[in-house]
């Protein structure tokens, strides 16, 4: 009963917020419906017990992607009008788009059914161990059948953060490097820094 | 507690029911009062530092002050600038205020004595914590101000930048555990340094653990040294500038329910939670309760929070940064290598 209830209501906000992020006319906004609609997607997978997959969709996605997102939709000065001129020339290709997605979740939806094809069967790989947590489970499959795909994503990710700081790295003209050098500002003393002068009256000081 | 609410004669439905809605009213109550009389605490402590008095007008030594400020806050008038964007003005402050409540639901104060007793409650915990920037981050864009925008852009790349090491040093602590669960944390300490101390922060390797950690929760919290967000000489009182009456208040009991969370965090993970620091049956016939301990342990903590705050001068921006990312960011990473090869050697030998 209660199962039920919660996952009509969870399932009811997914839906609602993703439609509002759509349809809402800042982007901001949008930005906020999205993330409700990553909170409520990660009740959704708590209800079918994935409450690992729940904790880390609300970690990466909740907690970073999309702060990032708002940190930069709210530095952005939008033009809304203009934003909403490209509606009916792009129409064609987001509705082509959300027919592909559309056909494909249907075909995925229409196999699982079919039920030829069920995780850790179809291939006679083991199914994790019986009566643990899912969060073992998913670390026992990762790190023996999962190892190379698994070693190949954190590859990957590795590649993409290495060409987004190559990307962003610049030389300076005049070959100082870019940062401040910690250690030798507190390496400082008042010695260094300052001088006690004397002055006689009506003469400056010159340094 | 559904037990209990059984043998009163309710349905299995009814009496969880009932049972978490008073678990939560159990710790929601207690916590908004330890929440205000933390604050006064924190006054104190910082007025004696600096050789003042501290409130002391308001009840016995001052004990009522934090309630006559709430009765001010909640009779003034909630104020909203003209050009703010209403709806996230005003939700902002609820969702600080919310998030910072819901993240005391894993918390274990005894043994067994916890609303949840979750497998992930470790993940839990990083998963609200990581959402509270949105309350700052909100409220910053949506006063339409300077100054709340600034300390919007600050606070969300101070806290995704020390969530990370946060959340490194956790998983140090974890693989010591060998669990997520808060209660298993606590009880996988048990013993654990020479068999009589009941605590991880006695491990060579989980010490500086512990000191990154605290000084991540600082910067966390948003509290001095780290608290660029609402730097009084920068930027007036930075995301909570164009706030008044209770949205204010809000905030203000989210900032101090954070930092007791930290607090009891660092309880928890290091300082073994409601056990007695030692393992040793001292009285026979008397046992002090765990949650004497759990309460004095993160009562601790907050002295020390209050201390730092007391003592030590603000961090510039780039040297915060700095730390997250070049010092703790590395010596975490470094730490995992460390503690797993250290297990793998030891306790995961074949």
């Amino acid at each position: 009963m209660i199962q039920t209830f919660a996952f009509y209501l969870f399932a009811f906000f997914v839906i609602a917020s993703g439609v509002f992020t759509i349809t809402s006319r800042n982007p901001v906004h949008s930005v906020l419906w999205l993330i409700l609609a990553f909170f409520n997607a990660a009740g959704l997978m708590v209800l079918v017990g994935a409450e690992f997959i729940a904790m880390l969709l609300v970690i990466v996605y909740v907690g970073a992607v999309a702060v990032l997102f708002l940190f930069v939709v709210m530095m952005l000065d939008i033009d809304f009008a203009e934003l909403r001129g490209g509606f009916i020339k792009n129409f064609p290709l987001g509705l082509a788009i959300a027919l592909v997605l559309l056909a494909e979740l249907v075909l995925g939806i229409g196999a699982y059914r079919a039920g030829s094809l069920q995780l850790g069967v179809a291939d006679g790989t083991s199914a994790g161990l019986a009566g643990e947590s899912n969060t073992a489970n998913i670390g026992v499959l990762l790190y023996s059948d999962y190892i190379f795909l698994f070693e190949a994503a954190g590859i990957i990710l590795l590649v993409a953060m290495i060409g987004a700081i190559v990307l962003t790295y610049r030389e300076r003209p005049d070959g100082a490097r870019g940062h401040q050098n910690i250690t030798k500002q507190n390496m400082r003393r008042p010695e260094d820094a300052t001088i006690m002068t004397r002055p006689e009256i009506g003469k400056g000081v010159e340094l | 507690m559904t037990e209990f609410f059984q043998s009163l004669g309710m349905s299995y439905e009814w009496a969880w029911g009932t049972a978490t809605i008073s678990g939560v009213l159990l710790i929601a109550l207690p916590l908004m009062l330890a929440v205000a009389m933390i604050i006064y605490v924190d006054r104190k402590v910082w007025a004696a530092i600096n050789l003042r008095r501290g409130p002391n007008v308001v009840g016995p030594f001052g004990l009522l002050q934090s309630f006559a400020d709430g009765l001010k806050v909640f009779l003034q008038e909630t104020i909203v600038p003209s050009a703010a964007n209403k709806g996230i003005f005003l939700l902002a402050p609820i969702i600080t205020f919310t998030v910072a409540l819901v993240a005391w639901a894993v918390i274990p104060f005894d043994a067994g004595v916890v609303l949840a007793d979750i497998n992930v409650g470790l993940l839990y915990i990083l998963a609200i914590s990581s959402l509270s920037v949105y309350g700052v981050v909100m409220s910053g864009w949506a006063s339409n101000s300077k100054y709340p925008f600034f300390s919007a852009m600050r606070a969300a790349a101070q806290m995704i930048s020390y969530e990370v090491s946060i959340g490194f040093i956790l998983v140090c602590v974890v693989l010591y555990a060998g669990t997520f669960n808060l209660s298993g944390i606590v009880e996988a300490q048990r013993g654990h340094g020479f068999g009589i101390v009941n605590a991880y922060v006695f491990n060579i390797l989980l010490f500086p653990m512990w000191i990154m950690f605290f000084i991540s929760s600082l910067a966390e919290t948003q509290r001095v040294p780290f608290d660029l967000t609402e730097a009084e000489s920068e930027l007036v009182a930075g995301y909570q500038t164009e706030y008044s009456s209770m949205s204010f208040a809000l905030f203000w009991l989210g900032e101090y329910a954070n930092i007791l969370l930290m607090c009891s965090l660092s309880t928890i993970l290091f300082f073994g939670g409601w056990l007695p620091p030692l393992n040793i049956d001292l009285i026979p016939w008397f046992d002090i309760p765990g949650i004497v301990w759990f309460l004095l342990k993160t009562f601790f903590f907050f002295f020390m929070f209050s201390w730092v705050m007391a003592t030590v001068p603000r961090y510039r921006y780039d040297q915060l940064m700095r730390l997250g990312w070049k010092v703790f960011l590395p010596l975490s990473l470094l730490f995992i290598f460390l503690i797993s090869g250290y297990l793998m050697l030891t306790r995961y030998a074949a």
